[in-house]
């Protein structure tokens, strides 16, 4: 409908003003930054900066640690994102028997560690780790297994960051995938049934075909998610123990904030944007294959 | 028929055994923030207390500061919630209402550029709140929360639905855009803005990265900066980190279980959408 050109300007400026100011003026700033060599002294002497072209990110690509970053990134994102939306799946199926009682205590209980505080849980799950006096290497002795020095072994620190990941997050898919089930048709289960399915087979034939748009909406969220791991290695592992939990944007913060190579981490914040167009394409990709539209 | 019951029995087990190790984490945190200093440090470790005591919290409270870091959560968290509220919701009433020139590509814009991750604006924007003069201010987090893509989405999907007559009605009345706005539009927003507001208040409330960049003066922290780096000196006292994880986590909890229905609500929605 129509509107004066006050009341469009009074409602829409403090919004744009703000995407203007704090989003697009910021994208377009770090693209020039990252052609620089803004580093501390530019923060006194803006004239100092020079214009250093693709140094930067002839830099990245060189850069053994950013790779590390990268692999390791790519290691928490490739086993954890994965593993956090099968327990997801699986905690959403079996909430959804119908036989199932305390529905409502359990949904809350499995979805609690998503809203609490990422730091918080983190600082306990750095005690639980405890190699001497944490609750998991007792409970492992108790079952006869060695205990694990699980974030000061460079092998275990990973894996101990993507199960604190997997049980942070899970809750999330589960309730994504809950509302899913709802829209799954009731005919669908008894054609199989009628046909002579057992739960598993509906559950391969019927329910996982039938999530297909959901799971895509969960993997793209849960993915954007995991790349940008900071929170967990800052407080757990400060990056180590060998750089074995250093992720991305962990190396963004320290390269821009505790060494103020501001134009070189620039360019590694770019670099990472790339990792994100891509998942964004290939989504598109897929739901263009599936369902014949972009978006 | 038996073997149903079983089936149902094994699954009960299953699903309270899972349930519960969930929860373990959150249950040994309060229990070890009550137990006396060094006594969560021993093997086997202990999952009660010898005896309950509140001196970690009165440690952090009297000599650590934590008040200050509690009040600076909770004010960020309370003003960005309000003014962004008030921000996205205009400008969602307007794109969902307004006929002007450009809607639909500005509105796409603002939608591609959520795939922007905030680590590519990160740098800018700490520089552009240094020249502002706002670094360890409230401002510095507050300014640049004040506009989100996510926000004004949600409230435009939801009004958009809402009869032009309604609208036109009121005009006729003689009443202005803004006393619309703010008589009719936003009490039928009202869902809507519950959720993006508790969306927002726990965002606020738990982010660290970025109070982490913007506060680096001591007495601005907020709850999870400050926790993160009281853990540099404190370490050793699993007790009194535990304390300050409890102090962290209950009032989101809290906040969470007392409007869980809307949370829940807005947290699918998107899901739905697809």
């Amino acid at each position: 409908m129509r509107a004066s050109r006050q009341s469009i300007l009074l409602f829409l400026t403090p919004a744009l003003g703000g995407m203007l100011l704090f989003v697009f003026m910021p994208i377009a700033a770090a693209l020039l930054i990252s052609f620089t060599d803004f580093d501390i002294y530019s923060l006194g002497y803006f004239e100092r900066t020079r214009v250093i072209g693709l140094d930067n990110y002839v830099r990245v690509f060189n850069d053994p640690v950013f790779w590390t970053a990268v692999l390791n990134t790519l290691y928490f994102v490739g086993v954890g994102a994965p593993l956090t939306i099968v327990v997801g799946l699986f905690a959403a199926l079996a909430l959804n028997v119908p036989a199932l009682r305390f529905k409502r205590l359990f949904r809350m209980a499995f979805f609690l560690p998503v809203v609490t505080t990422l730091i918080a849980v983190a600082v306990v799950w750095r005690y639980l780790y405890h190699p001497r006096y944490g609750l998991i290497n007792y409970a492992l002795i108790s079952l006869g297994i060695e205990p694990v020095d699980w974030l000061g072994d460079p092998q275990w620190a990973m894996p101990a960051l993507i199960l604190l990941a997997i049980w942070k997050n899970f809750g999330y898919s589960m309730l994504i995938f809950m509302a899913g089930l709802q829209a799954i048709p009731p005919s669908l289960y008894e054609a199989a049934r009628i046909d002579g399915a057992g739960w598993w087979q509906q559950q391969w034939y019927v329910t996982i075909p039938q999530l297909a748009p959901t799971t895509l909406f969960v993997t793209v969220i849960t993915l954007i998610g995991y790349f940008q791991f900071f929170a967990e290695p800052y407080v757990m592992t400060q990056g180590g123990p060998l750089n074995s939990t250093l992720s991305v944007v962990l190396y963004l913060y320290q390269q821009g904030f505790r060494w103020w190579q501001m134009g070189y981490a620039s360019a590694i914040a770019f670099v990472l944007f790339m990792m994100f167009a891509a998942i964004s394409i290939v989504q598109m990709l897929i739901r263009q294959r599936q369902y014949g539209q972009l978006i | 028929m038996k073997q149903l019951k079983l089936k149902s029995l094994l699954l009960h087990v299953v699903v309270a055994i899972a349930a519960c190790m969930t929860i373990a984490p959150f249950v040994w945190m309060v229990s070890a923030s009550l137990t006396p200093a060094g006594e969560s440090s021993v093997f086997p470790p202990r999952l009660l207390p010898s005896e309950t005591t509140f001196e970690h919290y009165h440690h952090l409270f009297v000599r650590l500061n934590v008040g200050r870091y509690f009040l600076n959560s909770l004010i960020l968290a309370v003003s960005v919630t309000m003014i962004s509220l008030l921000v996205n919701s205009m400008a969602g009433f307007a794109f969902a209402k307004f006929a002007f020139r450009g809607k639909r590509h500005i509105f796409a814009v603002l939608v591609a550029s959520m795939i922007v991750p905030g680590q590519v604006t990160m740098l800018p924007v700490f520089l552009l709140l240094n020249k502002m003069g706002v670094l360890n201010s409230y401002l510095g987090v507050i300014l640049p929360a004040m506009a989100s893509v996510f926000g004004i989405f949600l409230v435009r999907q939801y009004l958009v639905s809402v009869p032009d007559s309604m609208i036109e009605a009121a005009r006729i009345d003689g009443a202005g855009d803004f006393l619309i706005y703010r008589t009719i539009i936003l009490p039928l927003a009202l869902p809507v803005l519950l959720t993006l507001g508790l969306f927002t208040f726990m965002g606020t409330w738990n982010d660290f990265l970025w109070p982490l960049i913007v506060m680096t003066r001591e007495e601005m922290h907020t709850l999870p900066v400050a926790l993160a780096g009281l853990l540099g000196e404190h370490a050793q006292d699993a007790e009194l980190m535990m304390a300050g994880s409890v102090v962290t986590i209950v009032p989101v909890l809290i906040v969470f279980l007392a409007l869980q229905k809307y949370y829940l609500q807005g947290i699918t929605v998107g899901a739905l959408k697809e």
